[in-house]
């Protein structure tokens, strides 16, 4: 039992709501943020909504279930939506030197844009080194939210820590563009012009010599070259910057963190909600994905395997050895079709290590013993029993971090998805999401804790 | 022999705990190692159950037979002032670029410049010399970004040897380009037996291959024992309910009867053994694609109660009775 019961995330008001015009999904890798991301968008066109998922990188497979694997930076529309409410479901893949290269067309005059264009530093930096990837997600959902085609518009993030570096944006674009360092930079490209030669003291010689020393003539050449092309550029970056930090931070904002329930990626998901709060981001609640339920909670782990022991033990003595060797055998899939009798041996591929199964079938012919029906169902009763012990270990190692994460962070609203066994490949895989999403999990008393 | 093994992997397979073993496990028998974390993610303290690392190289651990493993988390800002210094004798003068900006502008508007520090920093450590002219770490093992953009993590060199066609950066990134490309180097890829890892492994390795990196093992983790296949669930679905029902019922789980608590087992049993089952069938396939790799492929199970300090020695034993020697 949790101490702390965090309250249920409810996604259908969330999505329902036509104040939610942007939703944010952020979280560590690997915990199916971006399957999140289209399993709500679904959801959300379903509901009536006209939304459109921006996704980063996301899984060939996953793109192809929305019907995109066209890699291209325009939203394309996603077919086989249904509900009847005259919702659509959109979807673009960030394409991030096309939106570099977009920004730079749309605020350069044409001569200074090419220039830009085709300087080597320009074309190393957009084609996607780590940060930039942050910038220019935020970059297009400015643009998404200006077009206001969509009354939703779902974002995944980047996978990693970095994912809310674009916050910082625009202190940081601010502190640089308002530091000398550009200046420096700038200074010898602007020697002649009014504003470079106020700067051109001893000082400032100085350290463009430093500078210089440290990237070599040519490169120095090629940045100064970049830098005072992106100079009237860099004053607009921030406040695009600028203006989409405000707008995430209004009230039609709702970030989500998405985790599953391991401890490390409960810790970055703590880690993003305090980061959130910092900055004064509206965080709507917390998604758990892949959390395992049982429908026989009342059976422990410990008594499901005293349990299968018995049951190893009345129908064979043990005999370690032999379990292994029938355990290789076993494995093998030529023996499966065997016989009627061999099914459920054939079954048991491989005993749990340190638990060795006894399984002597040449002990106990099964076309002879008249016992043979009932040990058969006895070792299958014991590998349930297994099974069941394994599923009830994982399910306390869930609840123990995520109860750890709602002691830290009572008030942060949360909504768990049941685990599926498979992965998602199509709209239906995306619904059933969506669904476990909005729907509790029946029968475990976990959400309710 | 590779001295440098960098572990990649989709998010959420577990690399920086694969990282963390093989550091162990590659200190066995009194070897000196380095654990190198990019991330700023802090995970190797965590596993190591110590406090946050500084930006320096510390012993962390002790491992079998009196080796070593040392840890260094590395940050992007004090690495570009090391590097500073440590090419240009840039003490005053990297503090002066810090006041300028010029270091935020580095490490994070032009974001390339990070990866050239992180990959930098790693390679030193890699070719660094004692007194004695020996090899400081017989292994360094780097927890590195994931699949995603591990290729390009890797080449940046290449790209900024390119930008900087002469002078002292052309000449550090060739440097550190030929120890990245040589047969020093070794990318590892975990994975977990489930198709987007896979395919993201599979993915991952075709790239590394077409820009020329060193490909290692693929390491293939949280592997979980296979206790029931399809055809022993539908057995016991058809035809044996009954059965099944008295066995759990004679090993003490209550009545057998209709409605008796082992009568009521057998469905949300039979139910659990399905998606086990569907899994073990999945993960069968999943491990026929990676076996197509042609790498050397190695596997952790699954601990179930998660990672601790002790779970992460076990790991090591266990990969290093699976490493070559």
């Amino acid at each position: 039992m949790s101490m702390d019961v965090a309250p249920r995330l409810d996604i259908d008001v969330l999505l329902d709501d036509p104040q939610t015009r942007i939703v944010v999904c952020c979280g560590s890798g690997g915990v199916g943020k971006t399957t999140t991301a289209a399993a709500l968008g679904v959801r959300a066109a379903e509901r009536g909504r006209k939304a459109v998922v921006l996704t980063i990188d996301p899984a060939r497979r996953l793109a192809q279930s929305m019907g995109i694997d066209a890699l291209d930076n325009i939203p394309r529309r996603v077919e086989g939506i249904g509900g009847g409410n005259g919702g659509e479901l959109h979807a673009m893949m960030l394409d991030m030197k096309r939106t570099f290269d977009e920004f730079v067309e749309a605020h350069a005059d044409p001569e200074r844009g090419r220039a830009i264009l085709a300087n080597p530093f320009y074309q190393s930096l957009s084609a996607g080194f780590a940060g930039t990837q942050e910038y220019m997600a935020m970059e297009k959902l400015g643009q998404l939210r200006a077009r206001d085609e969509w009354d939703l518009i779902i974002v995944d993030t980047p996978p990693s820590r970095s994912a809310l570096d674009f916050l910082d944006a625009p202190k940081r674009l601010g502190s640089f563009l308002d530091g000398k360092f550009i200046k420096v930079l700038m200074a010898p490209a602007k020697v002649g012009g009014k504003a470079g030669m106020k700067f051109l003291n001893v000082g400032v010689s100085m350290m463009t010599g430093t500078v210089s020393k440290v990237l070599g003539g040519q490169l120095m050449r090629d940045v100064q070259t970049f830098a005072a092309a992106m100079d009237t550029m860099f004053g607009g970056f921030r406040t695009r910057a600028e203006a989409t930090y405000r707008l995430l931070q209004a009230p039609g904002t709702a970030f989500l963190v998405v985790a599953a329930p391991e401890r490390d990626a409960l810790r970055e998901a703590a880690y993003f909600v305090e980061r959130l709060a910092a900055d004064q981001m509206p965080l709507a609640g917390l998604v758990l994905n892949r959390v395992h339920g049982s429908g026989a909670e009342q059976l422990s782990a410990e008594r499901a395997l005293a349990a299968a022991e018995i049951l190893t033990l009345a129908v064979d003595p043990l005999d370690p050895d032999d379990a292994l060797a029938n355990a290789a055998e076993g494995s093998d899939p030529a023996k499966n079709g065997a016989g009627a009798e061999n099914l459920a041996d054939g079954g048991f591929v491989d005993p749990p290590s340190g638990n060795a199964q006894a399984r002597n079938s040449s002990a106990v012919d099964p076309d002879v013993s008249p016992t043979s029906a009932d040990s058969s169902a006895e070792r299958l009763a014991a590998g349930l029993l297994r099974l069941h012990a394994e599923r009830m270990q994982v399910l306390g190692r869930e609840q123990r971090t995520h109860d750890r994460f709602t002691a830290l962070h009572p008030e942060v609203p949360v909504a768990q998805v049941a685990a599926l066994p498979g992965d998602v490949h199509d709209l239906a895989g995306l619904r059933a999401i969506g669904e476990r999403l909005a729907v509790p999990p029946e029968r475990t008393s976990r959400a309710a804790g | 022999m590779s001295r440098l093994h960098v572990i990649s992997g989709k998010g959420g397979t577990g690399k920086t705990t694969v990282a963390a073993a093989l550091a162990l496990a590659l200190a066995a028998d009194g070897r000196q190692t380095l654990l190198v974390e990019v991330e700023g993610r802090q995970g190797i303290a965590q596993l190591f159950e110590t406090g946050p690392l500084p930006y320096e190289e510390r012993k962390i651990a002790t491992a079998p037979g009196g080796g070593e493993v040392h840890a260094l988390a590395i940050d992007p800002e004090f690495a570009l002032l090391d590097y500073l210094h440590m090419f240009y004798k840039l003490g005053s003068a990297g503090r002066a670029l810090k006041k300028l900006g010029a270091i935020d502008f580095a490490t994070t508007i032009a974001p390339g410049l990070r990866d050239v520090l992180l990959t930098g920093k790693a390679c030193e450590a890699v070719r660094r010399k004692g007194k004695d002219g020996r090899f400081v770490y017989d292994s360094v093992v780097m927890d590195a970004p994931p699949t995603g953009r591990i290729t390009r993590f890797l080449n940046v060199n290449h790209e900024v040897a390119g930008l900087a066609r002469t002078g002292p950066i052309h000449n550090q990134a060739q440097a550190v380009m030929r120890v990245l490309k040589s047969p020093q180097t070794a990318v590892h890829m975990v994975t977990l037996l489930e198709e987007m890892p896979v395919q993201e492994t599979a993915d991952g390795i075709a790239e590394l291959r077409a820009d020329g990196l060193p490909t290692g093992g693929v390491i293939i983790n949280m592997v979980r024992p296979a206790i029931l296949d399809h055809e022993a669930v539908e057995v016991a679905a058809n035809g044996q309910r009954t059965a099944v029902a008295k066995a759990l019922s004679l090993a003490g789980l209550g009545g057998a009867r209709r409605g008796g608590m082992a009568e009521r087992l057998v469905d949300p049993l039979l139910e659990q053994a399905r998606e086990h089952a569907e899994r073990v069938a999945l993960e069968r396939a999943q491990r026929a694609e990676l076996t197509g790799l042609g790498l050397p492929l190695h596997e952790l199970e699954l601990l179930t109660d998660g990672i601790d300090l002790a779970g992460l020695y076990r790991l090591a034993a266990d990969l290093r009775k699976q490493w070559p020697a």
